[in-house]
């Protein structure tokens, strides 16, 4: 028996079964104990509350919601405006780090240097500061009367920017993008994808024409069948008495948190830009110029694919910061996912359900935008030893 | 050496045209980055210097009519901004702690003091004498509890608490997770990449607001270490991977030559890797470290008043409401000065090592 403690594999074995039983004990004591606390709260554990009306209302909604409804609805209202922020950010991040990035590795340094301080800035300051920053700046506008206006068309007020855009319901609006996306997506897809090898570079192109062109008909028709028909299909906002009517409203807590994800994210992503065009071996770039490409074909043709190799891995853990970034929008009371849940746990007392649908929904967000962005990594990765720098 | 003549150098105006002007789209980013650059140093500088007010005694009417910057607001409420609630006598105490941590940091930095008892020394030396300063209660000094220490002070505290927590768990972490027993080391990944997958705000609101209800009465304690312990948690997860990429650059044949040499597991890993791994993983220690002092703001979420809520006290009182602006930006300079030193000596050192690993 005193030989057992020293045989190896026995001790392996009662190591990891520890371990396993430390873990499990501490879930468990957990959910005793939340159980026990429920129970003298009077409160029900399961899911059945997701069948409740909530009883209170939410200020930014993209489909109708009413404080009859019930909790699962706001739960996908929570997870839509995070998604829809998120998109918004990602994307603003992105056109304004590329610019960034391109400016930190141009060949003149005037540039550069602008570049540089820009990263230097804004990557600094945490971004809940820069947040609050533009909070309080959207939040200072004039009041509707005496609205800043640019060309008539878009308005900044203290109680949100008036945009032109299309009298659509917030749904149709959201479907219309994902198809937009979608279409992109797949034109990505088959520009680099192996299966599409085969083809002839016209061929390829007609084909993503053809999927570029269904993709914008699918939007075009959800946004047509979505259209509200009281109203005229494009709006612009004009003031009529105290507030503007017409036209798109974006909060001021959007836009605040849009603009600075969009200013905090393009200096990072700005960064993986530099960092992307650096990875490209001289070596590549002198070959293709020895071949007698131009200056532009160089920039295309060789600069810019490969150092979107170099990139994508980095990119996607930056695109997954900064949707997690947009549970600060509470700091400001933006209703997004983590606010919905938050505000869900004071009213209903379900706490650890709705943590575990919090932490699920952000798995499942998390692991999605991953998914596809390795889906696209894998698809164009180069095969074999072509990245020699 | 050869015999031919060096060709002549290129004149001034030669360098600059060759730069600036080689081509018209080179002249016209010229140009153009130019008139942006000259434009933002002019109105900044306008805004902050030429027609700022500096006078600290007038109060919000010594801005009044003032095109520029209002610093006077700074003047009035740095205190609050620095130090929070603390009590207004005992100031020097948390301006003194706060000192001490810069100390801290500086030592860290220095080579001369790199290894595991020195630093272990400095970190927890270092934060017992904060701790006394700030708590009191010993020493002929008046107590005060946590929930009136704030401002900037707080800030720091959290993110020396946070580092002091979290490096010996991620150490832990990293090592059960390249640990030879399957089960092991696959249950600490999928527990290290669930909290990866998370928001901080998630995790501290978890251990702020729900923990006491899922824990027994006696495991819970104060909300401020509640939500340190889930920062902490949040750094290790992030800080384990690191350490673990550090391990992973340490050649095979090292550990290797140690179990030959008949040294046991504690050894090993003491004496021979994880000097190596650690200095394989310093940088992206250091750049975990600057983002864990700016993610130190996002306990203003769950009630904290650290230095950015303090901030939003000191302009949304009294009749300062309109000198917003400056308060933010005296913050931004705060969290500035503080992650830009780090990640620079952050970026020195990797170049230093770079030229090592080269000669």
């Amino acid at each position: 028996m005193i030989s057992a403690v020293y045989n190896r594999q026995v001790r392996a074995v009662v190591a990891q079964a520890a371990y396993l039983l430390f873990w499990a004990g501490l879930v468990l004591v957990c959910v005793l104990e939340a159980r026990a606390n429920l129970n003298a709260q009077h409160l029900t554990t399961g899911f059945d509350f997701l069948w409740k009306s909530t009883g209170w209302d939410v200020t930014f909604s993209l489909i109708e919601y009413k404080p009859s409804d019930p909790y699962w609805k706001v739960l996908l209202i929570g997870v839509m405006n995070t998604l829809f922020l998120g998109a918004i950010g990602l994307v603003l991040a992105t056109v304004v780090g590329v610019v960034v990035g391109m400016a930190r590795t141009s060949q003149n340094d005037i540039a550069r240097l602008l570049g540089t301080i820009y990263v230097e800035i804004f990557r600094n300051i945490p971004l809940i500061v820069q947040v609050f920053f533009w909070y309080a700046v959207a939040t200072r506008f004039p009041a509707p009367r005496q609205a800043l206006s640019v060309e008539g068309l878009v308005y900044l007020t203290s109680r949100g920017l008036y945009v032109p855009g299309l009298n659509i319901t917030g749904l149709s609006a959201f479907l219309g993008i994902l198809a937009l996306l979608a279409a992109l997506g797949l034109i990505v897809f088959i520009a680099a994808a192996p299966r599409f090898r085969r083809y002839e570079p016209r061929e390829k192109g007609r084909l993503q024409l053809a999927v570029l062109a269904v993709g914008l008909a699918v939007m075009a028709v959800i946004f047509v069948a979505g259209r509200l028909p009281e109203l005229p299909f494009v709006g612009v906002p004009e003031l009529k008495g105290l507030a503007f009517k017409g036209g798109i409203r974006i909060t001021p807590e959007l836009a605040a948190l849009a603009f600075a994800i969009a200013i905090y994210g393009g200096a990072y992503i700005g960064e993986i830009v530099r960092g992307g065009f650096k990875a490209v071996g001289h070596g590549q770039v002198e070959a293709a110029e020895a071949l007698g490409l131009t200056p532009l074909q160089v920039f295309t043709k060789v600069r810019f694919p490969l150092a979107l190799r170099a990139m994508l891995p980095i990119l996607t853990n930056q695109y997954v910061w900064l949707i997690k970034a947009t549970t600060m929008g509470i700091a400001i009371g933006f209703t997004d996912f983590f606010m919905v849940v938050s505000i869900s746990i004071n009213q209903s007392g379900q706490t650890l359900e709705l943590i575990g649908i919090l932490m699920a929904g952000f798995l499942i967000i998390n692991f999605g935008l991953a998914a596809i962005l390795n889906t696209i990594n894998r698809a164009i990765a180069l095969k074999g030893d072509q990245l020699r720098t | 050496m050869s015999d031919v003549a060096a060709p002549p150098a290129p004149s001034i105006l030669e360098v600059v045209r060759r730069r600036y002007f080689s081509s018209v789209g080179n002249t016209l980013l010229t140009v153009v980055s130019l008139a942006l650059l000259g434009t933002i140093l002019w109105k900044v500088l306008d805004w902050a210097v030429f027609t700022a007010v500096f006078s600290t005694s007038g109060g919000p009417e010594a801005c009044r009519g003032a095109d520029g910057a209002c610093w006077s607001v700074i003047g009035a409420r740095w205190r609050l901004i620095f130090f929070g609630l603390y009590p207004y006598e005992e100031h020097w105490r948390s301006g003194l702690a706060c000192l001490v941590v810069v100390v801290m940091t500086v030592l860290s930095c220095m080579p001369r003091f790199w290894s595991m008892k020195a630093i272990s020394v400095i970190w927890i030396g270092g934060f017992a004498v904060f701790y006394v300063l700030m708590k009191g209660g010993v020493l002929g000094l008046v107590r005060v509890d946590e929930q009136n220490w704030g401002g900037l002070a707080l800030t720091v505290f959290i993110f020396v608490t946070t580092v002091i927590i979290g490096m010996p768990l991620s150490l832990a972490w990293a090592l059960l997770r390249r640990s030879e027993l399957k089960v092991v080391s696959r249950v600490t990944a999928v527990i290290i990449d669930s909290v990866r997958s998370l928001p901080l705000v998630s995790i501290l609101f978890t251990f702020a607001i729900v923990l006491p209800f899922v824990l027994p009465d006696w495991l819970t304690g104060d909300k401020l270490y509640r939500a340190i312990i889930g920062s902490a948690l949040f750094f290790s997860a992030y800080q384990a991977e690191i350490i673990r990429g550090g391990f992973q650059g340490v050649p095979k044949g090292q550990e290797e030559a140690a179990k030959a040499l008949g040294l046991g597991y504690w050894l090993r890993i003491g004496k021979i890797l994880l000097p190596q791994a650690f200095k394989n993983a310093l940088p992206a220690t250091i750049n975990q470290f600057v983002i864990t002092f700016k993610e130190t703001s996002l306990f203003i979420i769950i009630g904290f008043f650290e230095v950015l809520a303090s901030g939003n006290a000191a302009y949304g009182t009294g009749d300062w409401t309109f000198a917003y602006v400056e308060v933010y930006v005296f913050i931004a300079a705060i969290y500035f000065a503080f992650v830009f030193s780090l990640s620079r000596y952050g970026a020195f050192l990797e170049r230093r090592m770079d030229a090592g690993d080269r000669r």
